[in-house]
């Protein structure tokens, strides 16, 4: 047993003492809330006018969008662009191999996004981009360091650069928003890319809470069904 | 009065009409009404009853994702996605199913650590325990060929790596891995013949080691916490063991609670923590699979990692990896040998010794430890200072999993010599109870 104790405080002598090497990235948290329907619709509505021309969402279709409170008339006026069809899926017109030609990369289907990488990464990368003139794009970014895409958003957020000394960002020439409506912007788009990467998450988190109920009263049941059988055990 | 009606009850003619043709009645009697358990199971003798149930449930949920996944390089992730958003219920079955394949493991370890603890696998029940290996190796091969399926980048990376395990066989061993991948890498004609083995030829042969499981165990009667044999004390009336009691009602109803309180841990993952912060659905996996891409690091899931780690301790010899690679296999198929392994005169870690219990402390939390260290990069505490003789400079994770490798492989290694040596305590004639 001694033994066994001295292994046991050895390891945990080397976990704590740990430390990981690996270099972390902190990540502001993304203001995600999944029942707040006009958020969601002003994030489809960014996706569709700044993503949706690279970046593709095969596996979403546009009816979907009538679970955050859209109506067929309403996305077929303003947001079937790519498509004839409210059936049908979020493509794009661009082919893989001009892709490749033009920005080095295939930008990725953003279909489930998020759950490869996290809607806190997006949200931190989205707002992470510096000018910086050694890149191809003249853009470079502290969530992805050497990233191939552009920044789409630069318009709206403006030219930020990159304090060495400090580790932070400056804002150098504003956008035509303020830093806070920007937040605002990329917190509802990302909101949107998590509805959009499980559009069934938040009928699980209602349905759940009925299953869970009804196993309640079945485990209940089951309790008393044994204890009624097995009292004459001894 | 009441109790002669009874059983003199009659049998009614549709029963008659079918015992004549299919030994229904006798087949319910020995099977349930009379075939006698020992009173006196605890918590850990649920989990064979669950294992049942969650094949069960992985049967009948494969069945449905198959009639919609496609098993096609250039379909298959999509058809997943297709299952979570267009099909009703989609998205419940194939939680259900990835939720099942990680409970399936849970329950099984359980299981297993239930015969450990209890030798269950002790003369009567060497056959018994054998068949609960093959289950188990059957299960390994059902949850990998599985894991290719949703053609993520996680599947396919892990896919790449386990079958080039078989290429460092020596001679055969290149030959062997491209035969497996039927291409020179993970492809299409992979994806094809995995789905096969996946829905075909190990769930025939998990089903049928489970029913030649269940044979014997019904031959031989179930060990218990005591690790008495309830079969030596019979009531000299009517032969029915002392200790013993029907199985159905009695560990039907009993089995029944079982279920429940694993049916809400069950829907508490499935409807609130399906990827299980990345454990049962890996992030990676959600990016669809790239040949040309290697992820940074490839992580089997965690049911895998004990065994992955393993292979990672074990260093190259004469620039081969196949020592590694043949530890790994060693460290499943080491339980086969286990019942004459142990040369205890007592079946129960309640009669067992001191040894025997710091042991199998021992190796708990070398299994423990591993499968944490299968799921980080090596260099996850960094290395040792150049200071330090023999060691300086080697990644510390690595050091720590040589040394519970090692632990893991003298917990069975040593068996027969402590298991002997160990101060037993006497085994009383009947079952304690209560």
């Amino acid at each position: 047993m001694k033994i066994l104790i001295k292994l046991f405080l050895l390891f945990l002598f080397i976990f704590t003492n740990a430390g990981f090497a690996n270099e972390h990235l902190i990540l502001d948290k993304a203001p995600i809330d999944l029942n707040d329907q006009a958020s969601l619709q002003r994030g489809a509505k960014t996706f569709i006018n700044y993503c949706l021309n690279c970046h593709s969402a095969n596996y979403m279709r546009y009816n979907r969008l009538k679970d955050i409170g859209l109506s067929d008339k309403l996305i077929k006026d303003n947001l079937l662009f790519t498509a004839e069809k409210i059936g049908e899926p979020m493509k794009i017109a661009m082919t893989k191999k001009d892709a490749k030609a033009w920005f080095g990369v295939n930008p990725p289907d953003l279909s489930v996004e998020v759950r490869a990488r996290g809607s806190d990464w997006i949200y931190s990368y989205l707002r992470g981009y510096y000018l910086d003139s050694s890149r191809p794009t003249g853009w470079n970014n502290t969530v992805f360091d050497k990233t191939e895409m552009p920044h789409i958003l630069w318009k709206l957020q403006g030219d930020q650069k990159f304090n060495e000394e400090h580790h932070t960002l400056e804002l150098t020439n504003p956008g035509t928003l303020t830093v806070k409506e920007y937040d605002a912007l990329v917190g509802d788009l990302v909101n949107y890319l998590t509805f959009m990467s499980e559009p069934s998450k938040v009928k699980r988190l209602h349905m759940g809470y009925y299953v869970l109920l009804f196993l309640g009263l079945l485990l209940v049941l089951t309790v008393k069904l044994k204890k009624e059988f097995w009292k004459d055990i001894k | 009065m009441k109790k002669e009606l009874k059983t003199k009850k009659s049998k009614s003619t549709l029963m008659t009409w079918i015992d004549k043709r299919f030994p229904l009645s006798s087949l319910i009697t020995d099977h349930l009404t009379e075939y006698y358990a020992p009173k006196n199971f605890n918590f850990w003798y649920f989990f064979g009853a669950l294992a049942l149930l969650v094949l069960v449930l992985q049967l009948v949920t494969g069945i449905f994702l198959t009639m919609h996944y496609k098993p096609d390089a250039e379909l298959a992730f999509g058809s997943v996605e297709y299952i979570m958003r267009d099909v009703s219920f989609g998205w419940l079955i194939r939680y259900m199913h990835s939720t099942g394949a990680s409970m399936f493991f849970v329950v099984v370890y359980l299981h297993m650590f239930r015969g450990l603890i209890y030798g269950s696998y002790k003369n009567p029940r060497e056959l018994l325990w054998l068949f609960g290996v093959a289950i188990f190796l059957c299960l390994m091969g059902e949850a990998f060929f599985g894991y290719l399926l949703p053609w993520g980048q996680m599947s396919y990376w892990g896919a790449q790596v386990i079958v080039n395990l078989f290429s460092t066989i020596p001679f055969v061993g290149p030959d062997l891995s491209e035969w497996l991948r039927g291409d020179y890498l993970v492809s299409d004609a992979t994806l094809n013949r995995f789905f096969a083995f996946h829905v075909i030829a190990l769930p025939l042969a998990l089903c049928g080691l489970v029913f030649v499981h269940l044979v014997a165990l019904h031959q031989v009667g179930s060990n218990n916490p005591d690790g008495i044999e309830i079969k030596k004390n019979l009531d000299k009336k009517t032969n029915i063991p002392l200790d013993g009691i029907p199985f159905h009602p009695y560990y039907t109803v009993k089995d029944l609670v079982g279920v429940s309180v694993f049916l809400i841990v069950f829907a508490m993952i499935i409807f609130y923590l399906p990827e299980m912060g990345g454990y049962f659905l890996e992030a990676n996996n959600f990016i669809p699979a790239d040949p040309l891409k290697t992820p940074a690091h490839i992580a089997p899931v965690w049911y895998f990692t004990p065994y992955y780690s393993i292979l990672r301790a074990v260093p190259p010899i004469l620039n081969s990896q196949f020592p590694g690679v043949a530890a790994m296999g060693l460290s499943v198929l080491v339980f086969a040998f286990l019942p004459w392994l142990d040369k205890s005169k007592v079946k129960s870690i309640r009669y067992k010794g001191i040894l025997f219990k710091r042991w199998i402390a021992l190796f708990v939390v070398s299994f423990f430890v591993l499968g944490y260290l299968g799921t980080v990069p090596l260099n996850v505490w960094g290395q040792f200072s150049n200071a330090i003789p023999i060691i300086g400079g080697v990644d510390k994770a690595i050091v720590i999993a040589r040394i519970f490798t090692i632990t893991y492989f003298l917990f069975f290694a040593l068996m027969p010599y402590y298991s002997q040596k160990d101060k037993t305590k006497p085994v009383p004639s009947r079952v304690s109870y209560k």
